[in-house]
């Protein structure tokens, strides 16, 4: 579904990424992990069309999208949650939500709405409320429920789990299993690597703009190395 | 002062206060949206009224209120060409560049009117220019209540059409989260000429409803400009309440300020309330952080 080949990017002259390979199929959770700094979000930034690769190939459903508008990007169905929400502060939790389908899923737009505060049922009673004055929490699930309401086939998840409560991640991580469940393929792009190898199908590990890892969640859960580094174990 | 005065002061102030309320949300809109004052809003506006004024002139003939959607329509066009072509295209994605340009903008629009246009005021004689209506002891000019009333109406369906269609609410989500807006599939740089378009869209509705009782000259725009950017920080730098009611406000002083001190003194009314806000207020009376 997503297929991203030898990907140089950064910004200005200072180059981030060093030629990564990744890839997402249809139905997978696929970790991206890494600490701080490693381009976990130049990756998706350029994903997202925010900014243009200096080389590689980013394939989604068959379309090189590397370079194209974010606004193409969002049709096409490649929608990401991005990190630090980056919900509308002045605008009503429902206004929000509106604007998650301003490109894409318009037509269903009501049916989406129903859907979205099914899943989060505290979106509803926030409905009127503006976004600036939600919890953090509740901002995650803004975001989350404003990139649903564009009927995503790939979701880009950057940091959902940064600045939650132990609690309210256990409700996030539960939350995006249960999405993919669903049928919808996530990239998953997290410091937290217990709990992303948890529910995750496949991971990647970067390191310095480069893959150092990947393959099988199981298989990178139990790598002596990964747990040495990421762990402390 | 006797209460009947002080009551016609009001109402007049009032009438005045209409067409500073449009400019000042035409300015207050790009503000909050592309977070830079437009110095070239007096100019455009004075472009606007050279519009109306040619466009009443033979052989057209138009009358100014006839030509309000016209000319408030050419003003979009001419604004959302501007920005894409000039403005945004210069800009670098740099706020501080969209101001020296509009301010550039500005210096050029006002010496081409003042080589094509010359720098005579003119006017344009329409037939309702001398009625009046008795309102106690006001007497107010019918051009002027027509645009008072027309410039509320103007607003109030700016507003709701901002607060209910897809656009207007992309807009205020790009004047407060770019990136967010661009992760929807919002194209945020159409949305900047849509709103700039927007705001001189005001400014040509605006001069259709100045011109039946005001000139127009190359510098005319530049005293409303001061009373619009005035009337934008008494309300709050963004606030669209805040221009409505700032805008008022600034009518009804300048009225009183005039009846009090004379028509030229009266005028000092003006920066003073803008030294008063700055002092006691200075987010505005609607404004936030």
């Amino acid at each position: 579904m997503l297929e991203i080949s030898g990907l140089r990017a950064g910004y200005g002259a200072v180059e981030i990424l060093r030629g990564v390979d990744l890839r997402v199929d249809a139905g997978e959770i696929v970790a991206l992990l890494g600490s701080n700094g490693v381009g976990k979000s130049t990756l998706n930034n350029n994903v997202s069309g925010l900014y243009v690769p200096f080389a590689g190939r980013i394939v989604f459903q068959g379309r090189d999208i590397s370079g194209a508008t974010p606004r193409s990007i969002v049709e096409s169905g490649l929608i990401q949650v991005p990190e630090g929400r980056r919900v509308f502060p002045n605008l009503s939790v429902r206004e929000n939500l509106e604007l998650g389908s301003y490109r894409r899923g318009r037509a269903r737009r009501a049916a989406n709405l129903a859907r979205v505060t099914d899943i989060f049922p505290r979106l509803k009673e926030r409905f009127t409320q503006k976004a600036g004055t939600l919890s953090g929490g509740e901002q995650q699930m803004l975001a989350i429920g404003r990139a649903m309401m564009a009927e995503p086939t790939l979701l880009i998840l950057d940091e959902p789990s940064l600045g939650l409560s132990p609690l309210l991640v256990e409700t996030m991580f539960a939350l995006i299993q249960k999405l993919n469940v669903d049928g919808l393929a996530i990239l998953l792009v997290e410091q937290n690597v217990v709990q992303s190898l948890a529910i995750a199908h496949r991971a990647y590990v970067l390191e310095n703009g480069v893959v150092a890892m990947s393959g099988p969640a199981q298989d990178l859960a139990a790598d002596p190395g990964l747990r040495r580094s990421y762990l402390g174990l | 002062m006797s209460a009947d005065i002080v009551f016609a002061g009001v109402v007049n102030g009032l009438m005045a206060g209409g067409v500073y309320v449009l400019v000042a949300v035409g300015l207050t809109l790009i503000y909050g949206v592309l977070h830079i004052i437009n110095f070239a809003h007096g100019s455009l506006l004075m472009l606007a009224m050279y519009a109306v004024y040619f466009l009443f002139r033979k052989p057209l003939g138009l009358d100014p209120y006839a030509a309000l959607p016209l000319v408030t329509a050419g003003a979009f066009a001419f604004a959302y060409l501007l920005y894409r072509g000039v403005i945004g295209r210069f800009a670098h994605g740099k706020d501080e560049n969209i101001l020296l340009i509009t301010l550039g903008l500005s210096i050029v629009a006002d010496n081409a009117a003042l080589f094509f246009f010359t720098g005579d005021t003119q006017t344009i004689d329409v037939s309702y220019a001398g009625r009046f209506l008795q309102l106690g002891p006001a007497l107010i000019p019918l051009p002027k209540l027509v645009s008072f009333l027309a410039s509320l109406l103007i607003c109030a369906l700016l507003g709701l059409w901002m607060a209910f269609t897809d656009t207007g609410k992309a807009i205020r989500a790009v004047a407060k989260e770019r990136q967010g807006a661009r992760l929807v599939g919002i194209d945020v740089e159409n949305i900047f000429a849509i709103a700039y378009g927007i705001g001189i869209a005001c400014l040509g509705a605006a001069a259709c409803l100045l011109m039946p009782f005001f000139y127009v000259s190359p510098s005319s725009g530049h005293a409303f400009v001061l009373i619009a950017f005035t009337t934008v920080v008494l309300g709050g730098m963004g606030s669209f309440a805040g221009a409505l009611i700032g805008g008022l406000l600034i009518g009804i002083v300048e009225s009183l300020g005039g009846l009090r001190f004379g028509e030229q003194l009266g005028q000092i009314a003006i920066p003073l309330v803008f030294i008063l806000v700055l002092l006691l207020r200075p987010t505005g009376l609607f404004g936030g952080r």
